[in-house]
C-alpha cells in the first residue's frame, strides 16, 4: 500500500515517500547503485505484501479480545499507554538515545503552543488565531521529513546527483534465493512490526527504524549493512507494513492513531459514522469486517498495482532533479494546505523543513519529534484529568488494575534502559 | 480592514456591473446572487455533528442555488478559528459558516473579541439540549436520587465530564447545579476532549455524570454500558422519549443546549442575505433536512435573522452570567 509505494523513490531517488521508508533509503539507494535496483524493488514488493497479511491476521484474531479490555481504559490507562509510546520513541527508536530524546523534547515543547487542553487556556500563541489552534502534526511532518530532503537535494543540485536509470524488468528474480536464506528476518520483521504498530503513537516509521537496528544487531554479516544489502530492507519493509495491521489495533478498540495514517483514517470512520472505540465492536461488527476484508484485498492486489507503479515511477524518477525537487515541493505545499485549509499549514511545513533539515544534518532523529507532538496532547491532557478526578493523589494511577499492570511495566522499562545505560558506561569505562 | 481586489473579484464586479446595468432592476438580485461556488466554513472537525449539519444544509442549499457550496472545516483553538475566518471573510455572501453556541461563551473567556454582533445572522437551524448520563451499573437509577446523592455528598466528591472547562456541556452542569441551589462548583468538572471520550470514560468507571446531549451519548446508551436520566429542556426528546426533562423528573425549571445556525461576516448586503435566508428557511422545511437530522437525533429548531439575533443575544447574557458565577469569565 501506501508505505510500499514510498519505497521506490527512496529506492530510486534517496528520498523517501513515507518516513516509514526513511529507515532504509539509503541502503536500498546504495543497492540501486550496485545495479541491484530489481532485486530491491522486488522484495520490497513482495515482502510488504506479505508482512500487510501478517498485521491483519494479527488485527483479526486479537482486536476483538482487546475491544473488552478497552471498555475499561479511563484517563489512567491512556497516561499509562502515552508514557509507553514515548519511551518507545527514545529508548528503541533511534540509534543515540540523548539525541532522540532532544528532538522528543521539542516535539513535546511545541505540542504546548495552542490551547491548554485541560483549563482551556491559550499558551504561546501571542494573539494569533492560526496558534490557537496548534501545531498540526501533518504539515509538520512533511516540513521535517520531504521539505528537508529537498533542501539537502537543492543544496546538492549542482553535484546533478546520480540517476537511477536501471531497466526495471525482471522484478521477482532472485527473490527464491533471498526467501530461503532470509526467511528468519521475514518472521521477525512482521511480529515486531505488529507489536509496535500496535503500540499507539509508535507505528510503521518506528517499525521500521526498529527493525532495521534488528536486522542489523543479529545478523551473521553485520558489515555489509549501508553497503546495499538486502537483509535490513527485507526485515524492515515486511515490519513497516505489519506495523499498518498493527496499528488499527490501538485505532480501531481504543480510537487513537498508532501512526500518520490510522490518524486520517479515524476521521474518515467518523465521516462515515463508524466511531471507532469499544463501541464499534458492538455496534456494527459487519463494518469491521469488511475492513478486514478490504485489507487483506489491498495486499494482495498490493502486487499487481507495485509493480504498475515500479514500471511507471521509473520515467518519473528520471526527470532532472532540478525540474523533479520543484514539483514535489508544489505536492508538499498541496498536503500541508489540505490540512489546515489555510496558508497557515504551508507556513507550518516551511518553518519545519528549516528546523528538520537543521536537526538532521545535526545527527538529531526527527521521528521523534513528530512523536512527541502526537503524544504531548494526550499525555498532558490524561494526566490532568486523572489529577483532577483523584483529587491529586498519585497513587490513583496504580489503583486500577490495568493501569497499574501498565505503570509497573512502564517504569520496569525505564529502569531498564537506564540500567543498560549505567552498565554500558561502566563497561566503557572498564575497557579505556 | 482593507479590502482586497484580486483580479478575479475585479472581473467578475466588472462583469456583475455591466450586467446588472442591462438588466431590469426587479431581477438583478437574483442573476446576481451567488454566480460563483460559496464557501461554508464549519469551525468543527469533519465527522462531528457540526460538520455533519454544516454539510446536509450545503447540499440543500446547493440544489436551490443551483452553485456548489463547499464546505471548508477551519478547526482548532476551541472554536475561534472556524469562527474567526467567517466574521474577518469579505461580506459578499460567498464565504458563510456554521456558527454554534461558542460564539456566545469563547469571547468572556477571553479567547478572542468575536461575539454574536461581529455576524449577519441568517438562520438558526438546530439546538440540543444536554442529557444527564450516568454509567448502567450506577446506583441512581432517576434523576431525582442522583440529584440527592449529589446534595448529600461534599463539595468535589462527584465528578463529572462532556467537554473541555468552560465548554457548553460544563455550563450545562453548572446551571443545573445552581437551579439547584448548590455552588457552581460543587460537582468537580473533569475536562475531556468532547463527549465521545467522556462517555467512554463513565464507561470505564473514570468519572460519575456526563452532561452531553443524548444523541452524542447514544452509541454508549445502545451498547447497555451507560443511562441517561434526564434532559434539560423544556420538553422531552421523540427519539428518546423515556428519557424525562427536569422539571418531570426533579421539579427544576432549568433549560440550556447547544445551538448551530448559519451566518455570514459583518455587513452583508440586505439582498444577498435575504436570498440566504429563504434558502436556509427552505432547506429546513425539506424531508431530507428533518430525516437526517431525525436519524441522528438531533433537534431541529429554526429562527429567521430578527429571531436568531434575539436568541443570541439573550444566550450571550446568560453564558456572561454563568460564566461569571462559576469563575470561568475572564472579564466581568
Amino acid at each position: 500500500m501506501a508505505i510500499f509505494a514510498g519505497d521506490i523513490p527512496a529506492a530510486m531517488l534517496r528520498m523517501p515517500g513515507t518516513p516509514a521508508s526513511a529507515a532504509y533509503a539509503d541502503e536500498s539507494y546504495a543497492m540501486a547503485r550496485k545495479g541491484q535496483l530489481e532485486l530491491n524493488l522486488g522484495v520490497n514488493l513482495v515482502f510488504s505484501a506479505a508482512g500487510g497479511l501478517v498485521g491483519v491476521g494479527f488485527l483479526i484474531v486479537a482486536a476483538p479480545m482487546l475491544a473488552e479490555l478497552a471498555i475499561n481504559f479511563s484517563s489512567f490507562e491512556y497516561f499509562w499507554l502515552a508514557c509507553l509510546g514515548l519511551m518507545c520513541a527514545i529508548m528503541i527508536g533511534s540509534a543515540d538515545p540523548l539525541k532522540g530524546f532532544l528532538s522528543l523534547i521539542l516535539g513535546l515543547g511545541v505540542g504546548c503552543i495552542g490551547i491548554d487542553p485541560a483549563a482551556g487556556f491559550p499558551r504561546f500563541t501571542f494573539g494569533n488565531v492560526d496558534l490557537l489552534s496548534g501545531i498540526n502534526f501533518i504539515p509538520t511532518m512533511i516540513g521535517v521529513f520531504a521539505v528537508s530532503e529537498l533542501l539537502r537535494g537543492a543544496v546538492e543540485i549542482d553535484k546533478a546527483g546520480y540517476l537511477v536509470q536501471d531497466k526495471v524488468g525482471a522484478l521477482f528474480r532472485g527473490l527464491g534465493e533471498v526467501t530461503r536464506k532470509y526467511w528468519r528476518n521475514f518472521i521477525r520483521g512482521s511480529l515486531v512490526g505488529t507489536l509496535i504498530g500496535a503500540l499507539p503513537g509508535a507505528g510503521a516509521d518506528i517499525a521500521a527504524w526498529v527493525s532495521y537496528a534488528i536486522a542489523k544487531r543479529f545478523s551473521k554479516e553485520p558489515e555489509k549493512f549501508g553497503t546495499g544489502h538486502i537483509e535490513g530492507v527485507l526485515e524492515s519493509t515486511s515490519s513497516n507494513n505489519a506495523a499498518v495491521g498493527g496499528a488499527w489495533i490501538p485505532a480501531l478498540v481504543f480510537g487513537i492513531p498508532g501512526d500518520s495514517i490510522t490518524a486520517i483514517v479515524i476521521g474518515v470512520l467518523y465521516m462515515k459514522n463508524m466511531n471507532p472505540g469499544p463501541t464499534v465492536f458492538l455496534q456494527n461488527p459487519q463494518f469491521i469486517y469488511a475492513v478486514f476484508i478490504i485489507f487483506i484485498l489491498a495486499n494482495l492486489l498490493m502486487v499487481p498495482l507495485g509493480y504498475i507503479a515500479i514500471r511507471g515511477a521509473r520515467r518519473l524518477l528520471g526527470v532532472p532533479k532540478n525540474v523533479l525537487l520543484p514539483l514535489i515541493l508544489l505536492f508538499c505545499i498541496v498536503g500541508s494546505f489540505a490540512m489546515t485549509n489555510s496558508p497557515y499549514g504551508i507556513v507550518l511545513m516551511l518553518v519545519f523543513g528549516l528546523i528538520g533539515w537543521f536537526l538532521e544534518e545535526q545527527g538529531v532523529p526527527v521521528a521523534p519529534l513528530i512523536l512527541g507532538l502526537v503524544l504531548g496532547e494526550m499525555f498532558e491532557q490524561n494526566f490532568m484529568t486523572s489529577m483532577i478526578k483523584s483529587d491529586g493523589s498519585f497513587l490513583a494511577f496504580f489503583a486500577r488494575p490495568i493501569a497499574a499492570v501498565l505503570g509497573v511495566s512502564t517504569l520496569a522499562i525505564i529502569g531498564w534502559t537506564l540500567f543498560g545505560a549505567l552498565r554500558g558506561r561502566g563497561d566503557k569505562i572498564a575497557v579505556s | 480592514m482593507i479590502e482586497r481586489i484580486d483580479r478575479r473579484g475585479f472581473v467578475s464586479g466588472a462583469a456583475g456591473l455591466g450586467a446588472a446595468a442591462l438588466l431590469p432592476g426587479s431581477a438583478r438580485a437574483q442573476a446576481k446572487y451567488p454566480s460563483r461556488p460559496v464557501t461554508l466554513v464549519c469551525p468543527w472537525g469533519a465527522g462531528g455533528g457540526t460538520d455533519a449539519t454544516a454539510r446536509i444544509v450545503a447540499a440543500l442549499l446547493e440544489k436551490d442555488l443551483g452553485q456548489p457550496f463547499n464546505v471548508v472545516n477551519r478547526t482548532g483553538g476551541s472554536g475561534v478559528v472556524g469562527h474567526s475566518a467567517i466574521a474577518t471573510a469579505a461580506p459578499d455572501g460567498y464565504t458563510i459558516g456554521m456558527i454554534t453556541v461558542e460564539i456566545t461563551m469563547m469571547h468572556w473567556q477571553g479567547l478572542t473579541e468575536l461575539a454574536p454582533a461581529s455576524y449577519t445572522p441568517l438562520a438558526l437551524m438546530n439546538i440540543d439540549p444536554p442529557g444527564v448520563q450516568v454509567n448502567a451499573a450506577s446506583p441512581y437509577k432517576t434523576i431525582k436520587d442522583l440529584a440527592d446523592a449529589i446534595k448529600a455528598a461534599p463539595a468535589g466528591k462527584f465528578k463529572a465530564s462532556g467537554t473541555g472547562q468552560g465548554g457548553i456541556w460544563h455550563l450545562a452542569l453548572i446551571g443545573w447545579l445552581q437551579a439547584m441551589g448548590l455552588k457552581p462548583d460543587h460537582v468537580a468538572w473533569v475536562p475531556s476532549n468532547g463527549a465521545a471520550p467522556a462517555m467512554q470514560d463513565l464507561a470505564a468507571g473514570g468519572i460519575d455524570v456526563v452532561t452531553c446531549s443524548v444523541p452524542e451519548a447514544k452509541a454508549m446508551i445502545d451498547a447497555g454500558k451507560a443511562r441517561s436520566l434526564a434532559i434539560m429542556a423544556p420538553e422531552r426528546n421523540p427519539q428518546f422519549k423515556d428519557v424525562p426533562t427536569l422539571k418531570e423528573g426533579l421539579g427544576v425549571d432549568y433549560s440550556v443546549g447547544a445551538w448551530r445556525g448559519i451566518a455570514g461576516p459583518k455587513g452583508m448586503p440586505a439582498d444577498v442575505a435575504a436570498t440566504l435566508t429563504a434558502a436556509l428557511k427552505k432547506a429546513y422545511d425539506s424531508a431530507e433536512f428533518k430525516d437526517f437530522m431525525g436519524s441522528r437525533g438531533f433537534g431541529v429548531t429554526f429562527a429567521d435573522p430578527a429571531g436568531f439575533a434575539a436568541y443570541m443575544d439573550k444566550g450571550d447574557k446568560a453564558m456572561g452570567e454563568a460564566m461569571t458565577a462559576a469563575g470561568l469569565a475572564k472579564k466581568s
